[in-house]
């Protein structure tokens, strides 16, 4: 009785699991289905209908894709390589540097953590048009590069790495900076992947920021070229509109699908405080 | 240790740390106290330049019958997403924390959204909601009911966003649970078996306390973003119908960048700074605890 009550309730925890799961990825099936058929498809739903790439090629032709592409590929690398430079040196000095004023100073990086950039998009605008760096790319990344999320994770795991190490590495003659690259750094590989998957999936999909900073083809992102693109009054027909979401969508998506098991560590790693 | 050591580490200390302070003052801590000056100053014209005017913006803004819409707004929008999302995060870290077939494609399913950007997602479910043609519609006039402009009228749009909010967060909610779930020792569940006790008093008495600090840092997140996630209302909505899905963040963007009323748009955002230290108050005092049930 027990035992057979129990099978009938998993057999409906693997129903429900599997329903769940459907209905999740059916916007995003959806999508595909739009974006490979022709506008008329859209709407009416035939399984063989004839696939089709039409609607990327008029995507692409209606709107740089390619470029904000680009453009949004040069912002997420020098964003990240400028975050694990700067994180790195703060985390360090945290971690290792018992300071005059050190707790005070990670309490004000931690103010970050909850006032994120977009928050003050008044003041932060006006700061980058005094710089000049307005419509640019270097702008759009600015204010994020100093990332508290990154300091506070790598600090973590500085911490963690054996004094013993450093001792060894400092005898035998490394400077502040060896140490902190040769001794630091390596050991703190995971985190550092962990930090990346989940900086370059934020600022990938950031939307606010950039589209305040930016108004030119040249510096646009992906995520802005295509909220001017789907805005309805710009009357683009839907299948159009869904091929464009996928072209902007498709490396993270892809890099996604192929490496998910770290994505999705790398995200459960990031919510450990 | 070398004698000049003690005087060097907070030599090198700071200057290891410069970078990074420069930054956060020019990007955190300076424009957080401008908000707060700039929103003592009157808005500036061609005419009449911007001058000190006191509580002004902020005796308008309590005047400002849009200021407590989009507040009261952010509140149900916040109240709508969050039990649901949890709950469903909660589910969906159950389901999957046993072996079961495919499991490992579940998982991605439910996460997928997590990896989409707002804008995109929006896109996908503005033709959903769209009348008539779209998908929603569509599914009702299989079963002979009427459509509906789903974004258009002010007592359907909130709620539409709400769903397609969770359906983009739920997902991302779950990882957390499913680590958590992965750390509570297995001898529970079989203790719980010995004794005879149901999965759901287990998951009850047991499971979902456990879960409790989770439970508190996905609160807080998802408060959090419900305050500062306005990327789909540009696509959707735009705030409207007559403001009834505009949120707090969306109209300080327009005030800034629309009226070019900055000087209101700091006053508005002094709300929203005021709303996430209460948060980080409350999260330093009751999320913090969880440190010593460990």
């Amino acid at each position: 009785m027990q035992r057979q009550y129990r099978a009938v309730s998993t057999a409906f925890e693997t129903f429900a699991a599997w329903f769940i799961a459907i209905l999740w990825i059916s916007p995003l099936l959806y999508a595909f289905w739009a974006a490979f058929h022709a506008n008329e498809y859209a709407i009416h739903f035939e399984l063989l209908a004839p696939l089709t790439l039409d609607n990327f090629r008029e995507a692409l032709s209606q709107a740089p894709f390619l470029r904000y592409g680009f453009n949004t590929f040069v912002l997420v690398t020098m964003l990240l390589t400028s975050q694990l430079v700067i994180c790195t040196l703060a985390a360090y000095a945290f971690a290792r540097y018992d300071f005059v004023g050190s707790n005070i100073a990670f309490a004000l990086v931690l103010v970050q953590l909850m006032i994120t950039p977009e928050i003050l998009i008044v003041e932060n605008y006006s700061t980058l048009a005094e710089l000049g760096l307005v419509d640019t790319i270097t702008g759009i990344g600015l204010p994020y590069m100093a990332s508290a999320f990154g300091i506070f994770l790598l600090r973590q795991t500085f911490k963690s790495t054996p004094k013993e190490l450093e001792d060894a590495a400092r005898l035998e003659g490394c400077g502040t900076l060896g140490i902190l690259w040769r001794v630091y750094v390596p050991l703190a590989r995971p985190t550092y992947l962990a930090y990346g998957l989940v900086s370059i999936s934020h600022h990938w999909n950031n939307f606010l920021w950039p589209l305040v900073v930016t108004n030119s083809v040249e510096t646009r992102p992906l995520t802005v070229g295509l909220g001017i693109f789907g805005a309805p009054e710009s009357g683009v027909d839907w299948s159009i509109v869904s091929a464009a979401t996928l072209l902007s969508v498709a490396p993270l998506l892809v890099a996604f699908l192929l490496f998910q098991r770290q994505f999705i560590q790398s995200f459960m790693h990031s919510g450990i405080k | 240790m070398h004698p000049a050591y003690n005087l060097m580490r907070h030599v090198y200390g700071w200057l290891l740390l410069t970078p990074a302070a420069i930054l956060l003052i020019a990007f955190t801590h300076y424009p957080t106290v401008a908000t707060f000056y700039e929103s003592l100053f009157s808005k500036g014209t061609a005419i009449r330049p911007s001058r000190f005017v006191g509580s002004a913006n902020y005796q308008a803004m309590i005047e400002d019958p849009i200021f407590w819409k989009v507040l009261v707004n952010n509140l149900w929008f916040a109240a709508g997403t969050i039990p649901v999302s949890v709950a469903l995060a909660i589910t969906m870290a159950m389901l999957v924390n046993r072996s079961l077939p495919g499991r490992s494609f579940l998982r991605m399913a439910y996460f997928t959204p997590t990896i989409l950007p707002m804008i995109a997602v929006a896109n996908i479910w503005l033709f959903f909601y769209s009348p008539d043609i779209g998908l929603i519609d569509q599914i009702l006039g299989w079963f002979g009911l009427p459509g509906h402009n789903w974004l258009g009228d002010p007592a359907t749009v909130l709620p539409a966003i709400i769903v397609m909010t969770i359906w983009k967060e739920a997902g991302f909610f779950m990882i957390f649970y499913l680590a958590a779930l992965q750390n509570l020792p297995p001898e529970l569940e079989e203790a719980a078996k010995l004794e005879g006790a149901s999965r759901w008093y287990y998951f009850r008495r047991v499971v979902f306390p456990l879960l409790m600090p989770t439970t508190l840092f996905v609160l807080v997140n998802a408060i959090l973003n419900s305050f500062k996630l306005v990327d789909h209302l540009f696509v959707l909505t735009k705030g409207g119908p007559d403001n009834a899905s505009n949120l707090l963040l969306y109209y300080i963007y327009e005030n800034a960048f629309s009226y070019f009323d900055t000087n209101y748009a700091a006053t508005l955002t002094v709300v929203l700074l005021t709303m996430l230290a209460i948060m980080a108050l409350a999260q330093f005092f009751f999320l913090d605890r969880r440190i010593h049930y460990r």
